[in-house]
This record gives C-alpha cells, structure tokens and sequence, in this order.
C-alpha cells in the first residue's frame, strides 16, 4: 500500500534533558563518568589556585601606608606600588606637566570610542580626528612646543612611554603591512621583489636585534652631529618590524578570497585601487581580524624589550623600583601589578576583536 | 577590408574576433578564433568541458589576455591599453557561473557600487535604478539582505541586475544556471529570455539546450580550442554536420 501524508505532524517541545540549565550541565559537565572526574578535578583545581591567588592579592594584602614597614600582613604589599605609582605611569616626566599626558590620553579616548563604537554611525569626522589631528595635537602636548614646556623623550617613561610606543607602531603597522601586502602580490616585479625582500629580511631578525640595529648602528652611518632621537628610532624599528608581519598576516587574508571577487570588480569597470579598496581588502582584512589583533598584542608586549636600548617603559620601571633600597624584596608585587596592567589592554583588545567580527559576519559563511 | 565593411564594423558590430590564439603557457587552449557578434544577436556558446569556450568569452572582456589575432569590442580594440579595458568592461557586462557577489555588501549595494565609483552616478539616482533591476528580475524586496542569506537562483538574478545597472550594450554569460539547484534554474533563464527579448546583445555560455532553441540566433560549438561548427539553432539542432558536434548532441540530449 502506498503512503500518503496529509497532515503535518505537530510541533512538540524539546525533552528537558536538551534544554535550560539542567540540560547544559548535563551536556557540558556530568555526561559520562569520565566527564564527572574532570569537573570535580577541575572545579578543585580551581578552588585551590584562586582562593591563593585571592588571598595574596586582596585579602591578606597590605593597601594603606606609605613605607615598606607599613606592610605587616601576609599578603601583597601594595603600598610599593602606591608609593611609586607616579613614576610607573609617567617615567621621569616632570610632575608639573603630567596633566599633557592626562589630556592626551583623554582625547584618545574619546577619539578610540567615536571610531569603535557602534552607535555613532559616522566615523568620517572621528576617523580624520584619531588619525590626522590627534598625531600632531599629541605631539606637541608630550613632546612641547607652541608655548608648552619641551620635555625630553629621555625623561619619557613607565606606561606612558609603552603606549606611545605600542600605538604609534600599531598606527604605522596596519597601513605599512597591507600596502607591502599589496605589493608583494603585485604584477610589477620590482614592486615586488622591493617588497618580497623587506618582509623577509626583517622577518629574518629577532625584533631584539631590530631594535639594537636602529639604536646603536644606526648613528654609525649618520653624519656626525646627527643624530635621532632614541625613542624615535626605537619607534621605527618596532613599526617597520611589525609592518613585516602585519604584511604575512594581511597577504593570509588576501589568499584567502576567491578569485572571482577580483574578476566580479574588474568586470563591472573598477580600477586597481578600487577593486582593493571596496572589494577585496574590506573582506581580507575582515577574515584578518583575529590574527591582526594578535600582532597588536604580540606587538604590545614586545615593547618591553626596548629596556635593551634603555628606554624606561613600564617594565623597566617597575624592575628598577625594586631595587631601591627603601624597597627591597617586593619584586613579585612589581611584576604582579606589570602583567595585571598588560593583561588588562591585551584582554581589551581581544575582546573587541571578538566583538568586531561578529558585528562584520554578514552571514556568508557557508 | 574595405571601407564600406570598415563602416559596418563601427555601427552594427559588436564584437569582431579575427584570428585570436591564446596560449597557457605552453597550452595552446585557443586556436585560431573568428568570430562576429552584431548589434542585438544572441549567441549560444556550447561545447564539451575543456573546450575553451569559458576562456574566449573572458577575452572579450580581458579577464584572459589573448597572445595572437584582433578582438574589438564596440569599435575599441583590446590592446594592453587599461584605459582601453577599462572603457570596454564599463559597456560589457558579465554574468559568472559562481555569481561572485560582494559578500560583504547588502544586494543593493552590491548593485549601485560600480555605478556610483565607475559612473559618478549620485547615490539616489544609482539606488532608484538598481530598485528597477531588482524589480526586474523580481526580487526587490531582498535589496537590503547579504547575499549570503539568498538561495542560489536569487543570488543569479541578482548578478544579472548588477551587471545591468551599469546600462551594458553587451552581456557575457558564463554557464550562469550550471552551479543551480535544477529548481532553481528556470527562474534564471526565465530572466534571461526577457533580456533578450529587449534586444540585448548576448554570448552565453551554456549547455542549456532549451534556452538556445527559444533564444539563439546562432549557435556555437567549440571543442579542443577551436570553433567547429556555427550554424542557427533549428540547423544546429537538427542537421548537425561535424561529427564532434554529433556526437556531443547525442551525449547531452540523451541525458537531458
């Protein structure tokens, strides 16, 4: 006999044991026996580590006090941190100036936030702010000029030297990475052997010796009498080192479109420029994301290494704290509160990448 | 050439290919091609895989370069000449067997991008006559969705307003129904059928046999590289003379 259906089955709820809490703790932690052993190991585990971690940090710390003798609990004695808390975020920079460094770090935020966010929808305005004026209104607010006190960038320091390090190297990065990108994928063979030959020079050399290179060769090859300031070269070495990954990263993006993208735009008339403009690099550097924000955050920790070429960034800050005298044996403390402050813009910047890609996922991926 | 056929070249012809040979490398993919495309003709271009017929209708538009022989696109030569390519891509549109639509552009912006970056056209203006095209291959109200979202068969015929926003007096068609579910290919030949209609100049490549009896004026079919046979679609169809064209009528009508 031949089956004929001529009405639809009823929708029913799902059974409990997929649905609500009780079915996500069933799925995710008790669903087998072996399942069962690893969240109790894991849950003690955790238990173990943080009530530590908790305990040093917070609980039994020492918060109120200005010497070392003041820190008589068991804890973490934060009070160094305090007392120092000056120098670690402005370096030598003279205390009567410091407020340039707070409005500079006040009008990147705001300009960070008009360009990130979601809800101003115009980003034409704050894009040529963050990136056309803020360089130069933040030049002479830290550097000085018209009628502002000159501070010398030898006096720069702590985390304001570190992110005046990482943003302008992130800032030449992407822009240097994605027109080398381009050009080591470009028909001209000069082009691209230019730029074959830079990205792989550079990416051939620890960032170490990049920065070594700039500070102490460089000035061999200048004429006498010039010379660049020590911040500026390590500035440069450290953008033109993370241009040459950036660019790897940006040509992984690239690959990845489909050829008949560039066909499409070529067909309907486009340019070169506007082909990579509107078409191919909006959706290269969108499947880029997670990778470009992992340079930014390798880049941001690299910084640190500039304590090579004896700059005073944050780390080195923090490390030549812990031996005065006053303060002896509070290194810990130190590098607790180093990677708490590194965690905290790393971790930020992670998560707006997660952010950004699922607000640019337009529902193409089949 | 003489003048008078000169003048007919300028005004009634669409596309002149003289003697065109294109090599890949060592491939010599095609051999001597002669072709004459007029004003409002509707060419069919069919032909085993392989067979070039892909790569001769990207020359027209110099997504291939050819190495040998003369193709002249409205009275403009193809030369290495990019203003030239570009001129000619701006009046030549394509339709492409994977639809490559701008994923990351909703269908209307997908459809007002070339003319408002190619043409300067004003914004409103492009996005009134992209509404028409939609409208005409029936799917405006899918303007502000991504691609991404749409079935293959909309995503076609939203390819094809694309390439009309930008006015063609040419349109390339590159096997457009072969990567569709066979449920959706009508509707995109449906939309194809009132193109021609309205007098569009066509080369498709296809191996819908349907759509070259109602549509074609002349049918082409290619093998290994070369033109083999040309002829009008009853003659084609009925009186088939090469043997290669025999036998691949008898494969691709036996399984239809």
């Amino acid at each position: 006999m031949a089956i004929v259906k001529t009405e639809r089955h009823p929708e029913l709820p799902p059974p409990t044991s997929e649905t609500g809490v009780i079915g996500w703790l069933y799925h995710n932690l008790f669903s087998s026996p072996l399942n069962i052993i690893l969240t109790i190991i894991s849950v003690y585990v955790v238990w173990v580590s943080m009530s530590t971690l908790i305990n040093y940090t917070i609980i039994d710390a020492n918060f109120v006090g200005t010497s070392k003798e003041d820190c008589t609990g068991a804890g973490a004695c934060w009070v160094f941190i305090k007392a120092r808390f000056g120098q670690n975020m402005y370096g030598f920079y003279p205390e009567g100036e410091r407020w340039r460094i707070n409005v500079g770090y006040v009008l990147g935020a705001i300009g960070l936030f008009l360009v990130l966010s979601d809800t101003i929808k115009s980003k034409k305005w704050p894009a040529i702010f963050l990136f056309g004026a803020y360089p130069v209104i933040c030049y002479f607010l830290f550097y000085g000029g018209l009628g502002l006190e000159i501070v010398e960038t030898s006096q720069w320091g702590g985390l304001f030297l570190t992110l005046v390090l990482a943003s302008v190297s992130i800032f030449v990065a992407l822009p240097l990475g994605i027109v080398l990108a381009l050009g080591r994928r470009s028909d001209m063979p000069v082009v691209r052997m230019i730029c074959v030959g830079f990205i792989e020079l550079i990416r051939g050399v620890p960032l170490i010796t990049v920065l070594f290179m700039a500070s102490v060769m460089l000035p061999l090859f200048l004429p006498e009498g010039q010379n660049f300031d020590k911040v500026v070269r390590a500035l440069v070495g450290m953008s033109l080192f993370s241009a040459a990954y950036m660019a790897e990263v940006v040509r992984g993006g690239l690959q990845a479109i489909p050829k008949g993208q560039l066909e499409a735009a070529k067909s309907l008339g486009l340019g070169y420029w506007q082909s990579m403009g509107l078409i191919i690099l909006p959706q290269a550097l969108k499947i880029s994301i997670p990778s470009i924000v992992n340079t930014f955050i390798g880049l941001f920790k690299d910084t640190t290494l500039v304590l090579i070429i004896g700059l005073l960034d944050l780390l080195s800050v923090v490390k030549a704290g812990t031996t005065d005298k006053n303060w002896l044996g509070l290194a810990t403390e130190g590098y607790v509160f180093v990677a708490a402050v590194f965690w905290v813009f790393c971790f930020g910047m992670s998560r707006y990448s997660i952010w950004l890609e699922n607000k640019l996922h337009t529902g193409h991926k089949r | 050439m003489s003048e008078a056929a000169m003048n007919k070249s300028e005004s009634d012809v669409a596309i002149q290919i003289n003697g065109m040979h294109k090599w890949y490398g060592e491939f010599h993919v095609l051999r001597d091609i002669n072709l004459s495309v007029e004003r409002g003709e509707k060419i069919v271009v069919c032909g085993p895989s392989g067979s070039g017929k892909s790569t001769m209708i990207r020359c027209i538009n110099r997504l291939e370069e050819h190495q040998q022989g003369q193709i002249i696109v409205d009275g403009i030569e193809l030369t290495n000449d990019v203003k030239k390519i570009d001129e000619i891509r701006r009046e030549v549109g394509m339709v492409f067997q994977h639809f490559n639509l701008f994923p990351h552009l909703t269908v209307l912006e997908n459809c007002t991008l070339a003319p408002i970056w190619v043409r300067k056209v004003p914004k409103e203006e492009a996005e009134a006559t992209a509404m028409k095209f939609l409208e005409r291959v029936k799917i405006p109200e899918q303007a502000l969705k991504y691609p991404g979202q749409l079935s293959g068969g909309q995503q076609q015929r939203v390819a094809i307003a694309r390439s009309l926003c930008m006015n063609p007096r040419i349109m390339l068609f590159d096997e457009p129904t072969s990567a569709l579910d066979p449920e959706m290919i009508s509707e995109v030949l449906d939309t194809m059928i009132s193109l021609a209609e309205e007098g569009m100049t066509m080369v498709c490549v296809t191996h819908e046999m349907g759509f070259a009896k109602t549509v074609a004026d002349r049918v082409i079919f290619m093998d290994q590289g070369e033109i083999i046979e040309e002829a009008p679609p009853e003659e084609f169809f009925d009186n088939p003379q090469s043997e290669r064209t025999k036998l691949f009528l008898s494969q691709i009508l036996h399984n239809g």
